[in-house]
């Protein structure tokens, strides 16, 4: 193999001295004495040269690299990869969104942005509608800003009465973002473990919930794609202490239409709108995670909201127990936009059907697998389905072997390795926009790959065989760090 | 409008499969008593009626009035080619780069990114990016105190006001004490901020330019938090680095920014991106997701999600933070506009954008009644005093087609007159000539 084929070129290896990109307007005034030299740059930064062609070229070949919803199934469980309906970005391109300036706000010209808020008071009373809560903000960033966000209003909730509390209970199978809010909200964690059905014991969270719990964060249905029969006794015995309950929203996608947490009993959630309501994830980001609130928790919403007084929109800002701001706007606006237009395209018809048909793709999926796999819980699943290769992994082939088989079929690997608690865990979620000839094209292929195990287990070891590179070595990553380019 | 492919047939074939009767039966494991009948919201509309209705609210939007207004959020220019390359849905439709394999196109180009981060910013290494730059610098706060195991925060007024809100909401729940140092004016008091410097001191957090446009040069001050092991924090604005001091070279030991003035749509403020770098031994206490590069297992160069024992995914509880995603679209946005600037570029935008404000600001200090606040060099932002109350200039203004700059009135209880006017390349000669005029007429 030649050298070429074994190092990656950068942007910056394409760089060619003195090359032009961009050309930008003409200085069309005198030009002043510079700054007071202390003041000033004394070399340039070491940005790379190249023509905007280059440029093109460059990010073009690398996006050919990636896969997408677009171009393949990606079941990944846990993330929601539905498609992204392209009238979303066409509304979101609108200059009279694209283009408005946030300082708009603090200038107080609400008449100029009548438009805009518009939108944000139809994307929270679409939230509200749907989750059966009083009053949603759209400011938190992400999902786990929405979280952070939720704990601190209800850190204010109890400080209000008095009381500083302790603790924040988890049970085990929930996602790494909600003990990791809690840390960062100046909480400890307890941790309830799951029973047999792979819900929250039920005993042992009745003995650790105590007048020293501020909130219960519950993902529902939760990472094991079930729903806890039990969930409403849940919020009881929590409330019973004054203890809130925090809904994590990720999972959202499993029961629009069907039951919503505010008439359950739940006091926040969180949305991911990047999942549930089909605003591309970005490679990673950005999303939004807008929160809704109960009655009680109303006053400590944060420092910036809409009300609409003889039919125009005005700013609120937060009132005395409010948390303050958490972003300094209306956060990922342009993310809110893409999930109003997609909700507006949906209609309240639109989304029981939705999770009702993401709910099917998911059991489909675990009853044609169940015979091949380990199934932890049982044959029915909400919009999720967890299976586990720990049969397989005794004879030598594991989860990430089963991923990266995968890889050569021109689908992405489901989730592996979570929730913790599942040994060799494969998380499936298929979403309600995937057609069954796909789901089956991908059934057939974790087939092939479990007979393929049966008889050639050492062969996993070489997929992927056709993305050019093949298994990283992460240890080495970690051991000769190299995170930037050096000149 | 359905999303959902699924026929009649094809319904009963996977229901069969399942072992169940009818749909309905999906959600059996639900309750009864907490399942809904009908949600009150209308019917999906048809793609065609749903942009119609959004152009109309977009149109209630003013999207023609000259723009002079800045305070963290720019209005600079965005090449086509970021558009049609960040619009690719092999970039917009991927999800975190989880897979590495299948994940090559964002990793590499995240690699560039923190790399371009580097050079920009003087720094050492720099994580794929984070929301914004107020919850950046608040993210660079509590990094400080990880590593000095210190909860004492000083804050310099000339910090962005809705930042050091953001960075206070973040640290009020940690007890960790915020002290903001007050202005001399639009300046730091940089003597305040020496003696306020000690032992107990985590970092100091300033920005620069400051919120009011004035450039200082923090080299002491830095030295003097090395003496006493706190760390100096600085939120920065990209563009300035054309031409400023890079943070690096002040001795800067965390770089918070926004980066929506790279490439990004103002979009109402957001999304925009956050970025934060720093040197390399305090890495392990850098939030937020890295890329690095390593060897495959034929030892070929790739690139992959690495240190992630730092996040919450593997750390829970531990983490060095909550956050899970990075701006990504964002910042890959950025990559590719910092790519089309090139070198020589970045620095003809800066010097644009500090000739054309010192031309606005010597034409506008020429109006009778109106005076440049600003004492110190400035860079594309200044503050004028109006003989009127700044709510009134600027309605009468945008009256005349102006959004002549932010309302200092409303942001502090003592600026009752003051009005923060910003200038990027974008603005002509002509633009600036009128906004002078107009200023003239409505005095």
């Amino acid at each position: 193999m030649s050298v070429e084929n074994m190092t990656v070129t950068t942007i910056f290896d394409k760089s060619q001295e003195g090359r032009k990109g961009l050309n930008l307007p003409v200085l069309d005034v005198e030009a002043k004495t510079t700054l007071d030299s202390s003041l000033l740059r004394k070399e340039k930064a070491k940005l790379p040269q190249l023509s905007e062609f280059d440029v093109v070229r460059h990010f073009t070949n690398l996006s050919n690299k990636n896969m997408a919803i677009d171009k393949n199934f990606y079941p990944l469980g846990s993330c929601t990869m539905k498609y992204n309906p392209k009238i979303a970005e066409r509304v979101a391109g609108l200059e009279g969104f694209s283009s408005i300036h946030p300082h708009v706000i603090t200038n107080n010209m609400n008449e100029d942005v009548q438009g805009i808020l518009e939108t944000v008071d139809m994307l929270e009373k679409n939230l509200c509608e749907v989750t059966g809560m009083k009053k949603f903000t759209t400011t938190p960033q992400a999902g786990a800003h929405g979280e952070m966000l939720g704990i601190m209003m209800i850190d204010k909730y109890h400080r209000s009465k008095g009381n500083k509390r302790k603790y924040i209970i988890v049970p085990d199978s929930s996602h790494g973002t909600n003990p990791a809010t809690a840390t960062m909200v100046g909480y400890e964690v307890i941790t309830i473990k799951s029973d047999a059905n792979g819900g929250m014991d039920f005993d042992d969270y009745c003995a650790k919930m105590n007048e020293d719990v501020a909130a219960v964060m519950l993902t529902v249905p939760n990472t094991l794609g079930l729903y806890n029969p039990r969930i409403k006794q849940l919020c009881e015995v929590a409330h019973k202490y004054d203890a809130l309950m925090y809904y994590d929203g990720a999972n959202m996608n499993a029961i629009m239409g069907v039951a919503r947490p505010g008439d359950i009993g739940f006091d926040v959630i969180h949305i991911n709108v990047h999942k549930t309501f089909a605003t591309p994830h970005g490679g990673g980001g950005p999303g939004s995670g807008p929160v809704g609130v109960s009655e009680k928790l109303m006053e400590f919403l944060p420092d910036l909201g809409i009300k609409k007084v003889n039919d125009i929109y005005e700013f609120t800002t937060g009132g005395k127990n409010s948390i303050g701001k958490i972003s300094p706007f209306f956060g990922n606006y342009g993310i809110s936009l893409r999930a109003i237009t997609y909700m507006t395209t949906l209609g309240g018809n639109g989304m029981y059907n939705t999770s009702s048909k993401a709910v099917l793709n998911a059991n489909y999926i675990l009853n044609r697998l169940k015979d091949y796999f380990d199934v932890p819980f049982g044959n029915k699943c909400m919009h999720e389905c967890v299976i586990s290769a720990k049969t397989l992994a005794k004879g030598g082939v594991t989860a990430m072997d089963i991923a990266k088989y995968l890889l050569d079929f021109g689908m992405h690997a489901p989730t592996v390795y979570f929730p913790l608690i599942v040994k060799e865990a494969i998380m499936i979620e298929p979403t309600e926009t995937e057609n069954k000839q796909t789901l089956d094209l991908f059934c057939d292929t974790m087939i092939d790959a479990v007979n393929l195990a049966k008889k050639a287990p050492a062969d996993f070891q070489h997929y992927p065989k056709t993305l050019g590179v093949c298994r990283p070595d992460d240890t080495m990553a970690i051991k000769n760090l190299n995170v930037r380019y050096e000149q | 409008m359905p999303y959902t492919p699924h026929t009649q047939t094809e319904v009963r074939e996977m229901l069969d499969v399942i072992g169940l009767e009818k749909e309905s039966d999906l959600f059996a494991s639900i309750p009864d008593d907490l399942k809904v009948s009908k949600l009150d919201l209308p019917d999906g509309l048809d793609e065609f009626s749903t942009f119609n209705m959004f152009k109309k609210l977009a149109s209630k939007n003013v999207t023609n009035k000259l723009m002079f207004m800045g305070g963290g959020y720019y209005d600079h220019v965005v090449p086509s080619a970021v558009d049609a390359l960040a619009g690719r849905s092999e970039f917009y439709t991927a999800y975190t780069p989880y897979q590495a394999e299948a994940s090559q196109g964002t990793l590499q180009a995240l690699y560039e990114y923190q790399s371009l981060i580097c050079e920009l910013t003087g720094m050492d290494v720099s994580n794929a990016s984070m929301y914004d730059g107020a919850t950046a610098l608040a993210e660079a706060a509590l990094m400080a105190v990880r590593i000095t195991r210190r909860n004492k925060i000083l804050v310099d007024a000339g910090v962005n006001p809705t930042y050091i809100e953001v960075v206070k909401t973040y640290l009020s729940f940690r007890d960790i004490e915020v002290e903001v140092i007050d202005m001399n004016g639009e300046e730091s008091n940089l003597e305040a901020v020496e003696s306020k410097i000690d032992n107990t001191v985590a970092a100091y957090l300033f920005q620069n330019p400051n919120f009011f446009g004035s450039v200082s040069d923090f080299t002491s001050i830095c030295d003097k938090l090395h003496e006493h092991k706190a760390l100096a924090v600085m939120s920065a604005y990209p563009v300035s680095l054309g031409m400023l001091k890079d943070p690096g070279s002040l001795g800067v030991d965390i770089v918070s920014a926004d980066g929506q003035c790279l490439g990004n749509y103002l979009s109402f403020g957001g999304p925009t991106f956050g970025m934060v770098a720093t040197k390399t031994e305090y890495i392990r206490n850098l939030p937020g997701r890295i890329i690095g590069k390593t060897l495959d297992k034929d030892g070929k160069e790739l690139f992959v999600l690495t240190m992630q024992a730092r996040e919450q995914h593997i750390r829970r509880q531990r983490a060095t933070s909550n956050i899970c995603s990075n701006q990504n679209l964002l910042a890959l946005r950025s990559t590719m506009f910092l790519s089309l600037i090139g070198r020589e570029g970045l620095v003809t935008m800066a010097e644009l954008c500090f000739n054309k404000s010192e031309y606005l600001k010597e034409q506008i200090s020429k109006v009778s009644g109106i005076s440049v606040v600003n004492t110190q060099s400035t860079f594309n932002e200044f503050v004028i005093k109006t003989p009127l109350s700044a709510s009134d200039l600027l309605a009468k203004l945008s009256d005349k087609g102006f959004y002549a700059g932010v309302n200092l009135s409303a942001l502090y209880e003592n600026r009752t007159n003051e009005i923060l006017i910003s200038v990027t390349e974008k603005r002509t000669k002509e633009d600036m000539d009128q906004l002078v005029t107009a200023i003239g007429e409505v005095l």
